[in-house]
């Protein structure tokens, strides 16, 4: 008997108040959250209409009218910013839901099922993962052509793999172990196995990479629609900008700076939160 | 009850179980011993139905697990139960201790065991008696696997195994992780146990004493094949193979 086993006191649900102890991830935890804020009622903020072009205010310095300066077309930069947030931070959240859906019903069929389906699902991301994540992403949306939905299925179709192989492996380790056999000779069926004493040993591990992985896909995403693969004009989104301030970039900086910013710091306190959520909830293989 | 005829398993080119065969009566407590690898664990995995043999018949009250399938070995497989070695790894971390103990019941809810008669619509009450049957107090009815001592949880263990009242259990070593004086009070419970609900057991284990303190015959594995099958009282005779003395001595010197 050992006695760390006793002591030793294991998050088993991961909730807010637990990663209260870092301020560095209490940091990420409240930048995102007024992100979010702002994407909710951006709306009702914004001093301009982000797509109203006026030519005679081209690249105008900030002002009252406009907080942050206009753009090469006259557009307000601070309104296109916040109401750009919605798009960047809508398509990640729907990118990483997805991601989710499919990759751990996946994992589980494989890790726990085997046999062919485990083999033809490991070697289909094995071939994708042949090419970088980010190379892969740009080929296919240059295949599918620039749209915001054909963005976001490349960047599904990249992701999906590393949440299949993660859960797979926790599936590998768990089924073995006594209590699945326990369960198993105690009649369970094969669907209350997984639900009832697979499913939970994942939720963990899945959450904390997918908090790792929005900073991630906020930068895929950014940097297709910097390429000119994701958002088309004239609609706001950060990449895009960033792209529209380019040609610009000796004389007025701040054009590419305030997206450029914008990103930095969305990435930067997911990637925090994602970290502190990993060191909480000790998982080690992420 | 338990017949166990010519099994034999490999795993890839790795004899693990050759022709091994044995019986157990209705009530009787066999003790299996043997070294680490001798197959111990694979018969047990064997006659759960948790994995084929290559070849022979292990037939429980006259029905062969090997050749069920699906529905039909989930019903077949009520009559025999099992306690682990490791009860932090037999308990689901994340279930409460109560959930985890009931969970064949709820599998098998047509099956009514004596003791639960009363109660067999009531979740908790059935976890309590049975927390009670194993010694564990009702207050424990909540705790989750880690807030419990390793005897605590063994019992819980214990307590699944029996709360379907099979007529075996399988006993995988289930006191060799908990400290020398738990282990005492471990054996003493599946004593109690076996002669109230005239249980079946077999009773796997290295350690020699407490085999031979809860089993009235003894089977020894080494690497695969069953080279001795005696009553527990001979063990001392000479008429024992070289290996089991060779065991009793090691045993003696510990």
């Amino acid at each position: 008997m050992k006695v760390s086993h006793i002591l030793q006191k294991k998050p088993y649900f991961p909730s807010l108040v637990r990663i209260n102890s870092k301020p560095i991830t209490m940091f990420g935890l409240f930048s995102l959250s007024i992100f979010i804020l702002i994407t909710i009622i951006g709306p009702f903020l914004v001093p301009n209409d982000p797509f109203t072009a006026n030519m005679a205010e081209r690249l105008a310095p900030p002002s009252l009218t406009y907080p942050f300066g206009t753009d090469h077309m006259g557009r307000c930069i601070f309104s296109r910013l916040i109401i750009g947030s919605q798009t960047t931070l809508g398509i990640t959240a729907l990118v990483i839901a997805t991601v989710i859906l499919i990759g751990i019903p996946l994992g589980l069929l494989s890790g726990y099922v085997g046999g062919r389906f485990d083999s033809f699902v490991m070697r289909l991301a094995d071939g994708l993962t042949a090419l970088p994540e980010f190379i892969l992403a740009i080929a296919i949306a240059g295949f599918l052509g620039p749209s915001l939905t054909n963005l976001m299925i490349s960047v599904v179709l990249v992701k999906w793999i590393s949440y299949t192989r993660v859960v797979r492996g926790i599936i590998l380790l768990e089924r073995e172990k006594e209590y699945v056999l326990a369960a198993k000779v105690g009649g369970c069926p094969t669907w209350k196995i997984i639900t009832r004493h697979l499913l939970p040993q994942i939720i963990s591990p899945v959450l904390v990479l997918a908090t790792l992985d929005v900073g991630k896909v906020i930068l895929i995403i950014s940097s297709l629609s910097y390429l000119g693969l994701g958002a088309k004009p004239p609609e706001p989104e950060w990449g895009a900008m960033l792209n529209d301030g380019r040609p610009y970039f000796q004389t007025i900086p701040e054009l590419m700076f305030y997206p450029g910013m914008a990103i930095f710091i969305l990435v930067l306190s997911c990637n925090l939160i994602g970290e502190g959520l990993r060191d909480k909830l000790d998982i080690k293989s992420i | 009850m338990l017949q166990v005829k010519n099994v034999c398993k490999s795993y890839r080119s790795n004899k693990v179980l050759n022709d091994v065969s044995f019986q157990i009566q209705q009530g009787e407590c066999l003790g299996l011993i043997g070294g680490s690898g001798s197959g111990k664990s694979t018969l047990a995995k064997l006659i759960l139905g948790l994995d084929q043999s290559d070849r022979g018949q292990i037939t429980l009250n006259g029905i062969d697990f090997q050749c069920l399938k699906g529905t039909e070995l989930r019903k077949a497989r009520r009559h025999v139960q099992v306690v682990f070695q490791d009860p932090t790894a037999s308990l689901n971390p994340k279930l409460p201790v109560w959930k985890s103990v009931i969970e064949s019941l709820e599998n098998y809810p047509d099956v009514v065991p004596s003791f639960l008669k009363d109660v067999r619509n009531d979740k908790k009450q059935m976890a309590e008696i049975l927390l009670e049957k194993v010694g564990l107090n009702k207050s424990l009815l909540e705790r989750y696997p880690h807030q419990l001592s390793g005897g605590q949880r063994q019992r819980a263990a214990i307590a699944r195994g029996i709360s379907l009242q099979p007529s075996l259990l399988i006993c995988d070593e289930p006191t060799s992780s908990l400290d020398v004086s738990i282990q005492a009070q471990i054996l003493n419970l599946l004593k109690e146990l076996r002669e109230e609900f005239n249980m079946s057991y077999l009773f796997i284990s290295h350690d020699m004493a407490a085999v031979r303190y809860i089993c009235e015959r003894m089977a020894v594995l080494k690497e695969g094949m069953l080279v001795d099958l005696f009553l527990s009282e001979d063990l001392f005779s000479k008429r024992r193979h070289p290996y089991t003395r060779r065991l009793v001595e090691a045993a003696a010197e510990n």
